[in-house]
């Protein structure tokens, strides 16, 4: 039995949904050309993971074995149609930007994964848990992913935030003419994307050398 | 040549080959600055010294020996690809951030000099043509050679009226495209001010000192006949099928050859050792196919050159036809063992 605190160990970092386990990579490429656009629809995909896994988790005992995958993607889809539903009614701006990344949640395998993997075999609190903290890891990457690309391809951040706080503006750190187009183009997300991936390996490489109490510098052969 | 055997082969080491290299490329340049000017020995400088700061820091980076990379002259031969095959007049942040993005992302992050699996300089000339078409698409016009003028355009404000034009493959496609006037090849040609006799005006005479550069490196062995020759096979003759059925439509194969980066690419780009297929048949299919790529771009696509483009998609296939192509081990009959 896991406790909370290392279901969010491993949502958060451990076993992140993106940098870790590179499920769901075409909404992480898709919809990070902003940091609104990306925290909005992580926020949405946390929103369904934690009702998903809690749904399915107090369910599991009556879902016959053999045809769980298609009840479970029924329950998500469920949970979907409402936060699109949502999304149109109080959203509007921001819905038809996202437009058809948010009813593909529902195709994203970080959600049937965590469902599959650890709600159909775990109590309802833990597995509600466990969506939401994988959800809010998959959040913080886009978060990084959209600020990134939407710094190096138009110079700006938080551009759209309007749409949810009104009257808040986009912050314009680079100057006006600034683009650089490959930032907002799909080669940038999967570069930055590559980065960021490196960078973790990196941060847990150095800690695991630092828990052996070696040296932290690595013995490199000369090539 | 001593007398008695066993003939050993003392191998070339990296810098005597990219040495050799480098100076296979100066008569294409003298022919570069005679006609467009000293511009462009702004931009070798330029990306001669971020490709060695670059590589430097980042060797530093990986505690790799920085000293014996940096000697080794490879990344100076990616620099020099990048300031010849792009416009001689892009303002120098542009050459700075593809050179840094040729040595550090292209080469050293996939595991340095022979690990990379694309070509640096074609990748970097990729990610800038997609991100600036627009910088990346203004030549000098031949005669506007003015050195202060051009200065000004890579380290200042940029008014290009009269100054820039498209390069021939440009103007050829875009007036063949255009749909309410039909033209002809020949048409185009006649009138366009920036083509000469075979290609461009004066880009012709820079191709043919690649041309005289690149013959030099096959009589020093550092490139083989295979890729340069089945570059320029597969280029002229899908253009020359296409000419002849179509003569209106489709440029000669002379033109093909002699404009864009076609004979720089011949024997400086696709021959790059490391990115490049290696078997001797395998070098012919990943020429041929650059040629034929080539040309497709050029002739459908929305870019000046195909030849980046070419040239990263079959880096795909290296690997496909590497695998395809091994020769039988002597001894052998083919299909023998694994």
């Amino acid at each position: 039995m896991s406790t909370f605190s290392e279901i969010s160990r491993n949502g958060l970092w451990k076993q992140n949904a993106i940098l870790a386990q590179v499920l769901g990579l075409c909404p992480t490429l898709a919809v990070t050309t902003t940091l609104t656009n990306a925290v909005s629809l992580g926020l949405a995909t946390a929103l369904v993971m934690a009702l998903s896994s809690g749904g399915v988790s107090a369910l599991r005992a009556f879902i016959p074995f053999e045809i769980r995958i298609p009840v479970f993607i029924l329950i998500i889809a469920a949970l979907v149609t409402m936060v699109d539903l949502a999304f149109n009614a109080w959203l509007h701006e921001l819905y038809v930007i996202l437009g058809i990344f948010i009813p593909l949640i529902v195709t994203n395998c970080i959600v049937l994964a965590r469902v599959e993997a650890f709600a159909a075999k775990n109590p309802v609190w833990h597995s509600t848990w466990d969506g939401f903290m994988m959800g809010i890891g998959l959040t913080g990457v886009l978060a990084v992913l959209g600020a990134a690309r939407e710094f190096v391809g138009q110079g700006t951040v938080f551009e759209g935030i309007e749409m949810i706080v009104p009257g808040a503006h986009a912050i314009r750190i680079l100057p006006e003419d600034y683009s650089f187009l490959i930032g907002v183009l799909p080669p940038g997300a999967f570069i930055l994307l590559g980065v960021l991936i490196a960078v973790r390996n990196w941060l847990d490489t150095r800690a695991a050398a630092r828990a052996r109490r070696q040296p932290t510098q690595p013995q490199l052969a000369a090539a | 040549m001593a007398h008695n055997s066993p003939y050993l082969l003392k191998p070339a080491s990296v810098r005597s080959v990219m040495l050799r290299v480098a100076a296979a490329l100066l008569p294409g340049i003298a022919a570069y600055v005679y006609f467009f000017g000293a511009a462009i020995l702004v931009q070798l400088a330029l990306a001669s010294a971020t490709a060695l700061a670059g590589e430097a820091a980042i060797l530093a980076l990986r505690r790799k020996p920085v000293w014996l990379f940096v000697s080794d002259g490879s990344a100076l031969v990616t620099a020099w690809l990048i300031a010849l095959t792009f416009p001689p007049v892009v303002p120098w942040w542009l050459t700075v951030t593809a050179t840094l993005f040729a040595i550090v992302v292209v080469k050293q992050l996939y595991g340095g000099l022979g690990q990379n699996p694309f070509n640096p300089a074609m990748a970097a000339f990729a990610l800038m043509i997609v991100a600036y078409p627009l910088l990346m698409s203004q030549w000098p016009a031949a005669g506007f050679a003015d050195f202060h003028t051009q200065l000004g355009l890579i380290f200042g404000e940029r008014a290009l009226d009269g100054i820039t034009m498209a390069t021939p493959l440009d103007a050829l496609r875009t007036a063949l495209h255009s749909e309410e006037n039909r033209a002809t090849v020949a048409a185009v040609i006649a009138q366009g001010a920036s083509f000469g006799t075979l290609g461009g005006k004066g880009w012709e005479w820079i191709a043919a000192g690649y041309l005289l550069g690149g013959l030099w490196l096959l009589q020093q062995r550092i490139v083989t006949w295979h890729m340069p020759l089945a570059f320029l096979a597969a280029l002229g003759l899908i253009a020359g099928v296409f000419h002849l059925i179509n003569g209106d439509q489709f440029a000669t194969p002379l033109f093909h050859v002699f404009s864009g980066g076609a004979l720089l690419g011949a024997f400086f780009i696709v021959t790059d050792p490391v990115s490049g297929a290696t078997t001797p048949r395998g070098k012919l299919i990943f020429a041929a196919g650059i040629g034929l790529l080539t040309w497709v771009i050029r002739t459908w696509g929305a870019y000046p050159d195909g030849i980046a483009f070419a040239v990263l998609l079959m880096n795909i296939a290296v690997p496909l036809i590497d695998m395809h192509t091994q020769p039988p081990v002597f001894g052998h009959k083919k299909g023998d063992g694994a």
